[in-house]
């Protein structure tokens, strides 16, 4: 395919170059590391900071969390690859406002080894961390193993309540419950129609035959549970719901908050089509839709296909879902 | 063999890291077909970070050579390999404590001091098509080979043979941990390149410790 690029080793860096440019008014970049972007409201004194971090390639995700009563610094890594633990380090001290960080991220061996890493340097320095790990992707692995599961698209729903539950004034623990209750009450689920190439390898690392479709991907392209024929957007919707709900089990009358994202090469018109019917499919299932969310929010490069997360609202969730705040990707 | 001091340890990092970026392309391209195709940068640019760090001070004790090794390999590589490299530099710098020079042996040694971070660290099982299938095997060699009472370059070369063959086993293997699990069964029929870099960083070991014999003397004209 065709690409705008410079030399694919400068994307990462050039990336991140032009989001602090574009949302001057929202973040900066770390004036001690070129890889950890922060929020122009951190730190605040005597409020809990919130740290997240990742590969690139998922943009929004994840600077464009960064930003008011959201997430206060982002470590950034290379494209698909966990940030450092010198990054995740720096993150935390940038976001550290003397009340401890809560680092919120997403359930990859990389991200876990250099998390905790950086955790141990942060806290040998004085700043309390705490973390909480998403595993919000059904399709990972069974019930049985939620630890196992990634961590998608639900990371945004995490962040946005840890930072709004910071934005109270709430301790560390408080903070660090708050954004274990919304990743535990969320459930996502991907499907891949087409595969995405890394700029620098230059083929796709994974195949999808035309006219077949893969339930359950990752966001790196992580095999999904099953493989068939393309169906009609309403059917696929469908599907998605069913995977989400069987495994969430919500009572009939519960709130839900829904994020339905593309990939990263599937339209927008596509993404309202899937989610008009997934809202009905909710309301025949007695749920009552607080808040949707439709768009771009967290891709795998030019990955053809969506993903579906729907979170569980409670009183305490849902005042904190409606907290204001301000962020380039929301 | 004479003890090595510090200065040599940094010649030995220096070794490995020209050895590493000789292989960043075949690197990268055996990352290219499983992964993100940056290996070959990282591990380069990894060893790299450590040779700019320790070589600024050669007054170091070996152990602090080691620890600092660790520490700037952790700040310039991401992903699993910064926090796999630096376990395993740490554990070697806790073998090495208190030491004032390093011999042959204490070169051999690394081997298994390696190989113990990173498992204790990454908690891979042979098989899984991880680094670890080249240093598992490398780090028995060294450990059988000593207790043999071989000396400490046949350790090294049989580390290296051990890792080399460990290395090819990873082609057979389905990544089961680590970034290329997300590939699952397409993984299937590639070297695992860090299996790959692990034999490039033991065979560095051994070349170094060969290269340090004592010179023949010359012959009387």
């Amino acid at each position: 395919m065709q690409r705008l690029l410079n030399n694919p080793d400068d994307l990462v860096d050039e990336t991140v170059a032009g989001f602090v440019k574009a949302h001057r008014d929202l973040v900066h970049l770390s004036p001690d590391n070129a890889r950890v972007v922060v929020s122009n409201f951190a730190p605040k004194a005597g409020r809990v900071g919130i740290v997240t971090g990742g590969g690139s390639g998922h943009e929004p995700a994840f600077i464009g969390y960064a930003g008011r009563n959201l997430v206060d610094a982002v470590a950034v890594g290379e494209i698909f690859s966990s940030p450092t633990a010198k990054s995740f380090a720096d993150a935390i001290r940038a976001a550290d406002g003397g009340a401890g960080v809560a680092v919120l991220y997403g359930n990859y061996a990389g991200d876990n080894m250099n998390v905790k890493m950086a955790a141990r340097m942060a806290t040998k320095e004085g700043i309390d961390v705490a973390t909480v790990v998403a595993n919000d992707d059904v399709c990972s692995a069974p019930t049985t193993e939620r630890e196992k599961r990634r961590g998608v698209a639900g990371e945004i729903f995490m962040w946005k309540i840890g930072g709004a539950k910071a934005a109270t004034g709430a301790s560390l623990a408080e903070v660090q419950a708050a954004a274990q209750k919304a990743i535990d009450a969320c459930r996502s689920v991907g499907v891949g129609l087409g595969p995405c190439t890394l700029p620098a390898v230059g083929h796709p690392n994974f195949a999808i035959a035309p006219g077949t479709m893969e339930v359950g991907i990752g966001h790196h392209g992580e095999p999904g549970t099953r493989v068939e024929l393309l169906k009609p957007a309403n059917d696929v919707a469908d599907d998605m719901l069913k995977i989400v709900m069987d495994d969430h089990a919500l009572p009939a009358g519960s709130e839900v908050a829904v994020l339905v994202s593309g990939l990263g090469a599937t339209s927008v018109n596509e993404l309202y089509v899937l989610y008009d019917r997934i809202e009905t499919g909710l309301t025949a299932l007695g749920m009552k839709v607080h808040s949707a969310l439709v768009g771009n929010y967290f891709t795998s490069l030019e990955m053809v296909g969506a993903t579906l997360t729907v979170m569980a609202l409670d009183d305490e969730l849902k005042a904190l879902f409606d907290t204001d705040c301000a962020c380039a990707a929301l | 063999m004479e003890d090595f001091s510090s200065r040599k340890l940094i010649d030995l990092f220096r070794l490995i890291a020209v050895r590493m970026s000789d292989a960043r392309r075949e690197l990268g391209a055996l990352d290219g077909a499983i992964g993100d195709a940056d290996h070959g940068n990282s591990m380069a640019e990894g060893f790299a970070a450590i040779v700019r760090a320790i070589a600024a001070d050669d007054d170091r004790p070996p152990a602090e050579v080691m620890l600092l090794a660790g520490q700037s390999f952790l700040s310039a590589v991401g992903a699993t390999t910064g926090p796999l490299y630096a376990s395993a530099m740490l554990a070697a710098a806790n073998g090495l404590d208190g030491k004032t020079t390093v011999s042959a042996a204490d070169v051999a040694g690394l081997v298994p001091a390696f190989a113990d971070g990173i498992a204790k660290r990454g908690h891979a099982r042979p098989g899984d098509k991880t680094m670890m299938d080249a240093w598992a095997p490398a780090a028995r060699a060294v450990l059988e080979a000593e207790k043999a009472g071989l000396a400490p370059i046949v350790r090294l070369s049989r580390a290296r043979a051990a890792a080399i063959a460990g290395r090819d086993d990873t082609r057979a293997m389905m990544a089961a941990v680590g970034r290329a699990a997300s590939l699952g069964p397409r993984s299937l029929g590639h070297i695992d390149p860090g299996a790959a870099s692990a034999v490039i960083i033991i065979a560095a070991l051994h070349e170094w410790l060969h290269a340090q014999r004592p010179p023949v003397p010359e012959k009387a004209q």
